[in-house]
């Protein structure tokens, strides 16, 4: 039998060693920052997919709660507190750039009560849109010039563990009463309302985990950058997400990973390319829909992220209730 | 007065330009439901195709009109048969990403091959008429006159001949539509050869009125025209035109009274609240959509 602890170790153990990489020579600066890039975009990637994928909706304005995510966080450690102690800073200015996102992500929950399909999409997009010139016109965090200066404050290590948690907590939330729930709603919302799923409950949760994960990401990004402007979020960054899911593959949590590292190390590779690297990649997601619109590993899953159920008969011996069932959701 | 009647003209003509790019917007909307995001691009490709034709021989102003209407008629039909026609039967989501990757395809390519921002060469001469202390260029004339002819054809085209009544015909039920002896896809390419037409219309029309041509217009004016078919409500023509011009009107008197960095804001903001109150836009009708 397996220990539930085995996961648990597993991850410590990748935790230990994510933090001693950069002290090892092992990895070069540069492959440092890719590592944390394609964390960042495997966080963008699996909460995305819990609305694009498991939701069925589609949402274009993704790379707006990024920003979010990313300004709150870069105000909090370059604007009030410079020199606070980072250790302590940093995790709770990536939970604020969340925070922030998240209740942004409330009101866009509530527009999606009435709206689906193309409207949700035009709607999605003009979140992203006033986000993007909402931020060009604050001069507080330097208006269309953006903000230098952000400590590097995102590691090996803190990306990891970010990604984990998103990885754990979205996993969780699938599997879940709720996530069923929001399931229910892309396969057939009308008929989930009748049997009872509080859609608009379920909605909320989508969209509030999956704008507090982009604002996390956010924040991780510009904290590894260490400049940000509001270009950097417009539609070609939620194009690069989109493309990422649908990829490697719809409301999948091993597809996002699998999409997010490929697409990022496709994007380092093709850097020779300079601006025609952006004629490759909506091509890519030209073709894949015309030809595998649900990705490498759409709507399925590696069977140990799934969780098994074991059913006891009632009343017999202890062998017997030995048997487990494996059902797979 | 005399300075908002003015500025009413700037409206005119900026809404002028936005309504033929929203009309090619709820064209294909209403035959196809779907979404054609690479029309702001197509848009832009108008100005450059303009550009392109002018640098090569140099034509005077309705011959290039024509031709980059053509141009831009065929590559709306090309995207169509490649991009669109394979998706039809697919799952919505499908076809608006295939249709916002051609989009980005298009900028990025051209951006590529012009990375800088280009003048426009001048098609007319620059003459101006004053009356009463108003001043009015013949560009403007031209482009509103242009842009409400190309409106009132269309209208025509729509409502009193056949092929107008085959369009309506898919519009509305495009499975029965080919029992009844129309050829749907043919209609359908039609209606993206006219619709892209009149977007390249706009972009060579755009060109000349703000005679600075760069890749980033696609998403800068085009999809500011896609917002205001969506204000009018998308699918339905005459709503494509009023969302236009209220839009044009909008824009126009926020730069005239606020910083135009604003510009963006507003128009974006003024959708989302006439899509919480009215989700269909000012003249769309609800449309059952099965969950």
């Amino acid at each position: 039998m397996k220990s539930r602890l085995l996961p648990l170790g597993l991850l410590l153990v990748g935790l230990i060693v994510a933090a001693i990489l950069p002290a090892t020579g092992l990895v070069n600066d540069y492959l440092q920052f890719v590592l944390i890039s394609v964390a960042i975009n495997a966080i963008l990637c699996v909460s995305l997919n819990l609305v694009n994928g498991w939701m069925g909706e589609f949402s274009v304005g993704h790379a707006g709660f990024m920003a979010l995510g990313a300004y709150a966080s870069s105000i909090l450690t370059v604007k009030l507190f410079p020199t606070a102690p980072t250790a302590l800073l940093f995790p709770v200015a990536v939970l604020i750039g969340g925070g922030v996102a998240g209740l942004a992500g409330i009101p866009v929950g509530i527009l999606s009560f009435k709206t689906r399909g193309d409207y949700l999409a035009i709607i999605t997009l003009a979140f992203l849109m006033i986000v993007k010139s909402g931020l060009e016109n604050i001069p507080y965090t330097g208006g269309p010039r953006g903000m230098l200066g952000i400590p590097r404050l995102t590691t090996v290590a803190w990306a990891y563990f970010w990604c984990v948690v998103a990885f754990w907590v979205i996993r969780n939330l699938v599997y879940s009463k709720y996530g069923r729930g929001i399931s229910a709603i892309r396969e057939d919302e009308i008929a989930a309302e009748a049997m009872g799923v509080n859609t608009r409950q379920a909605k909320l949760v989508a969209f509030v985990t999956s704008s507090f994960f982009a604002g996390v990401a956010g924040a991780l990004f510009a904290h590894q950058l260490q400049f940000i402007n509001p270009s950097s979020f417009d539609i070609l960054k939620s194009t690069e997400i989109l493309v990422m899911v649908y990829l490697g593959g719809v409301a999948s949590l091993g597809g996002s990973l699998l999409g997010a590292g490929f697409v990022t190390i496709l994007t380092q590779c093709l850097q020779p390319l300079g601006t025609w690297r952006m004629v490759v990649l909506p091509s890519l997601l030209v073709i894949l829909m015309l030809f595998r619109p649900g990705g490498i590993m759409g709507y399925r899953d590696w069977s140990w992220l799934k969780p098994r159920l074991s059913i006891k008969p009632r009343g017999k011996s202890s062998e017997e209730s030995q048997e487990q069932e494996k059902i797979t959701p | 007065m005399k300075y908002l009647i003015q500025q009413a003209i700037n409206a005119l003509q900026l809404g002028s330009i936005y309504a033929l790019i929203a009309l090619g917007y709820s064209m294909v909307y209403g035959v196809l439901t779907m979404i054609n995001f690479a029309h702001g691009d197509v848009f832009m490709l108008g100005a450059f195709f303009c550009l392109l034709l002018i640098a090569i021989v140099p034509v005077p102003f309705w011959l290039a009109l024509i031709v980059v209407m053509g141009a831009t008629a065929m590559l709306g039909t090309l995207i169509e048969r490649f991009a669109y026609r394979p998706l039809r039967n697919a799952p919505r989501v499908s076809a608006i990403i295939t249709a916002l990757g051609c989009g980005l395809v298009i900028q990025n390519t051209t951006l590529g091959l012009s990375p800088y921002a280009r003048p426009m060469p001048h098609l007319l001469e620059n003459v101006t008429y004053q009356f009463s202390g108003i001043t009015i260029t013949l560009l403007q004339i031209i482009i509103i006159g242009v842009s409400v002819g190309l409106m009132l054809v269309l209208d025509f085209l729509i409502r009193k001949t056949s092929f107008g009544m085959a369009m309506r015909a898919v519009a509305s039920d495009r499975a029965t539509v080919p029992l009844l002896g129309v050829p749907a896809n043919e209609v359908i390419a039609i209606t993206f050869a006219i619709g892209a037409a009149l977007g390249g219309a706009a972009g060579l029309l755009y060109g000349m009125a703000y005679p600075v041509v760069s890749a980033a217009m696609g998403i800068s004016v085009g999809w500011k025209a896609f917002v205001a078919a969506v204000i009018g409500g998308i699918g339905n023509m005459r709503g494509a035109v009023l969302g236009a011009f209220i839009l044009g009107a909008v824009e126009v008197m926020t730069v005239a009274v606020l910083p135009s960095t604003y510009r963006d804001l507003i128009a974006y903001s003024l959708l989302l609240l006439i899509l919480v109150f009215k989700p269909h836009g000012l003249l769309g009708k609800p449309t059952l959509q099965k969950a």
